[in-house]
């Protein structure tokens, strides 16, 4: 039995690692979020150069070839660091469906310029009125009368994160069968400046952006269908479930940050004479916060061994990871806020930064209790 | 056993009730709906009105112009207010200095004071909290130095609420730093902030708003006559101000009427999508907390029958901050929950006067939950933290 890292992966642990210890404080993610993009540029060409964009690209895709493992490596040192460029969004989401799908031309133009930080990108599959079902699909793409080598699409999609950012957004829409069917979803690359594309970017309470995107008569041939009409689900399924991990880690970083900064923060804090941590009332809280962590950690780890497995085990593990981080996530961030007291519902403090990342990723991709619902279901376990 | 009212108790309902649907600026409650922040103006509007009705201050006896209700009165005004969505009353001058003033202050300190605290012609904050002393605030040591006719006060006040708006702070002080017990060197005085002297800082909170500041005194000269009561007894004074307000103390009202339109809410299928009521997993933890409002609104209930009764609070009457702010938690969680995706976009635009309200991203005000859940994150810290509070109580109330 072995749970270490390999080579591979503590040498990219190790250069992540750096980054954010030399060049992303706190001060500078700052900066970087309240720019009007919300990123750094530079930072992000640096990621497609450090090769950490393509981590989980084949070989053939001129990728490294590494696995949900890698990527639970990289996310959670960003988590750590608190990282705003837009990984999730192109390497993950985007570059999920593209490695899965798309063809060699689709390849070449889009993925390639994506990791290289070329092309920003993003992946378009949550709608107003889906909650956190994915197959929840009501933006439709009509082929002309004639033939199926076009189609117009039109409707809504909401919260894209990188939305405003992205030059490429894959749109999942509905191309037959009912509104939550999983049959007949078919994927789109479209042009962010495509007549008929209104965009509307905002930023985020995680010091991110996303956007609203509405769909008016957009058309698209057939060059931009990303694999086979009709069978996008499994593809968007597992980009999503990718993600899901991803964010996972990057919360257990989070967690892993807010817990030693309160900590810390607990010796030096002096009241009634004594630092406060020489309180049994918090020492317990701040063993239950370290408890959360750890549990967390070693379940991602078997998430992500199950993710490279794949099939019914890897739906289940997604589900279990982000019901677990779901309820860590909250405890230890509010945990985090209480015991740092006023400062801690201070914007100049970085912990009220992590602890609303840590919210944000709650949100996202299923809350805790949809996930435990889907465990619970029948069908699932 | 009955928690009927008495054909007064409901008739002063129905005139409260009609106050706020007439006489309160409509305006100010259709902001407070949509989350819309109210500006200082509209404050001071609204207390004026309340004042005009003779509701300027609903806690305080009648021979210093208060209304001289009932706790059972002041239950129901607070009720009703919430179900109106009006806001509170700036408790600084109303709740806090005004019956320091009115309890312990001189003659000439009343009439100076109080009739522009009932009117709302002062905009009152408090100087308690300082950088190094939250919890232990005991440990204060901003310095009142006696100079004459004058004290001399330097030092730091932090987290003080709309300071930005404030015309006067009320602060407690070391006026004595060669004491036995440190409460003892600590006194209460009135220092007002248009002078030279005194800086405001505001500090953004993790929402993004200012409504917090931190303020230094530079060599501040404020007159004897503006020490309240005795010097060194400032502590004694604070201390009965906190007993002063039992009751609303929990918040039951404003959790009671976010309860219920919340639950309105789960009605409805907004944007298209299933609504929250077919949710079993939200609807289950939504009648808990629902639970949880009942079992509060009871022991605050009990406190008020026993106060009504001329009798002391009870002992229960001590968990009601922490049950009270714990429920109020819940709740901002559980809205935050029913918005989902759209409690992440962070738009403060979107809540200011002239926004057009059908352009709002999310429904309603949906976009507020998380910032709303964030910002209150202070409620169990502010005033005593929770783990203050459960200290309070095992040594008081349990004897340990």
């Amino acid at each position: 039995m072995d749970l270490s890292l390999n080579d591979v992966q503590m040498m990219l642990a190790d250069s992540v690692d750096k980054f954010i210890g030399n060049d992303y404080d706190f001060e500078t993610r700052q900066k970087y979020a309240d720019s009007k993009q919300g990123y750094s540029d530079a930072a992000w060409q640096t990621f497609a150069e450090l090769g950490w964009t393509s981590v989980t690209l084949s070989e053939d895709d001129g990728g490294f070839g590494g696995g949900p493992v890698d990527l639970t490596v990289v996310m959670e040192r960003f988590g750590r660091g608190l990282v705003v460029e837009p990984f999730l969004a192109n390497v993950v989401l985007a570059g999920g469906v593209l490695k899965r799908d798309a063809n060699a031309t689709q390849k070449s133009a889009w993925l390639l310029a994506a990791i290289s930080g070329e092309l920003q990108t993003t992946l378009a599959f949550t709608e107003p009125s889906s909650g956190y079902q994915i197959s929840d699909i009501t933006t439709t793409a009509v082929s002309g009368e004639d033939d199926d080598q076009s189609w117009q699409l039109s409707g809504s999609k909401a919260h894209v994160i990188n939305g405003g950012s992205a030059e490429l957004i894959i749109v999942a829409a509905r191309t037959s069968g009912e509104r939550r069917d999983k049959h007949g979803i078919t994927l789109f690359g479209i042009p962010a400046t495509a007549p008929g594309m209104t965009i509307r970017s905002y930023p985020t309470v995680d010091g991110l952006r996303a956007a609203e995107i509405s769909l008016d008569n957009v058309m698209a041939n057939h060059s931009q269908v990303i694999g086979k009409i009709d069978s996008g689900y499994e593809t968007l399924n597992s980009a999503v479930a990718d993600a899901t991990l991803a964010v996972c880690a990057e919360a257990i970083g989070i967690m892993t940050v807010l817990t030693e900064k309160t900590i810390e923060f607990s010796k030096g804090r002096v009241q009634f004479g004594v630092p406060i941590s020489s309180f049994q009332a918090l020492q317990h809280r701040m063993v239950e916060m370290y408890t959360a962590c750890e549990q967390s950690r070693s379940l991602l780890m078997w998430a992500a061994m199950m993710m490279h497995k794949g099939g019914p085990a890897a739906e289940q593990a997604i589900h279990s990871i982000k019901y677990q981080v779901g309820i860590a996530g909250k405890r230890v961030g509010e945990e985090a806020i209480q015991i740092h007291g006023g400062m801690g519902v201070t914007w100049e403090l970085d912990v009220s930064h992590y602890f609303k990342r840590l919210t944000a990723i709650g949100l996202m991709f299923g809350s805790a209790d949809w996930h435990l619902d889907q465990l619970a279901a029948p069908d699932v376990a | 056993m009955n928690v009927t009212f008495s054909n007064e108790e409901i008739a002063f309902r129905a005139e409260v009730r009609a106050f706020f649907e007439t006489e309160f600026p409509q305006d100010i409650l259709e902001k407070q709906r949509l989350s819309i922040a109210l500006t200082r103006e509209d404050v001071v509007r609204w207390h004026k009105v309340a004042y005009k009705r003779g509701w300027g201050a609903p806690n305080w006896p009648t021979e210093h112009g208060g209304t001289g209700w009932t706790s059972v009165q002041k239950y129901i005004f607070a009720d009703e207010q919430a179900r109106a969505s009006a806001p509170v009353y700036l408790s600084f001058g109303v709740s806090m200095v005004g019956p320091i003033i009115y309890t312990f202050g001189t003659e000439q300190q009343k009439q100076r004071f109080l009739p522009d605290i009932l009117e709302f012609n002062t905009w009152w904050c408090q100087g308690y909290s300082e950088p190094g002393s939250g919890s232990d605030l005991a440990s204060l040591s901003t310095k009142a130095d006696l100079n004459g006719d004058h004290y001399v006060v330097n030092g730091t006040k932090t987290w003080t609420t709309l300071a930005q708006f404030a015309d006067w702070i009320f602060c407690l002080v070391r006026t004595n730093s060669d004491v036995a017990r440190r409460q003892e060197g600590i006194s209460f005085v009135l220092i007002d902030m248009k002078q030279p002297g005194v800086s405001v800082k505001p500090i953004k909170l993790l929402d993004g708003e200012c409504e917090v500041n931190e303020i230094h005194f530079d060599n501040v000269k404020i007159p004897v006559e503006n020490l309240v009561g005795e010097e060194g007894k400032g502590w004694t004074y604070g201390k009965v101000l906190l007993q002063h307000e039992r009751t609303n103390i929990a918040g039951v009202a404003n959790s009671k009427y976010r309860l219920e339109r919340l639950r309105a809410q789960t009605n409805e299928s907004i944007r298209g999508a299933t609504p929250l009521a077919n949710n079993s997993v939200f609807m289950r933890k939504l009648a808990a907390a629902e639970v949880e409002l009942k079992a509060l609104e009871y022991t605050e209930l009990r406190t008020l029958a026993s106060i009504s009764s001329g009798k002391a609070p009870g002992p229960e009457s001590s968990i009601l901050k922490v049950a009270g702010t714990e429920l109020h938690q819940q709740i901002d969680s559980l809205y935050v929950e029913a918005a989902g995706y759209y409690a992440l976009p962070f738009v403060p635009e979107q809540y200011d006067i002239d926004f057009p309200i059908d352009e709002r991203i999310g429904n309603g005000t949906q976009t507020k939950s998380a910032l709303s859940y964030f910002n209150h994150r202070k409620v169990s810290i502010f005033g005593g933290s929770n783990e203050i509070q459960k200290n309070i109580i095992a040594k008081h109330v349990l004897g340990i």
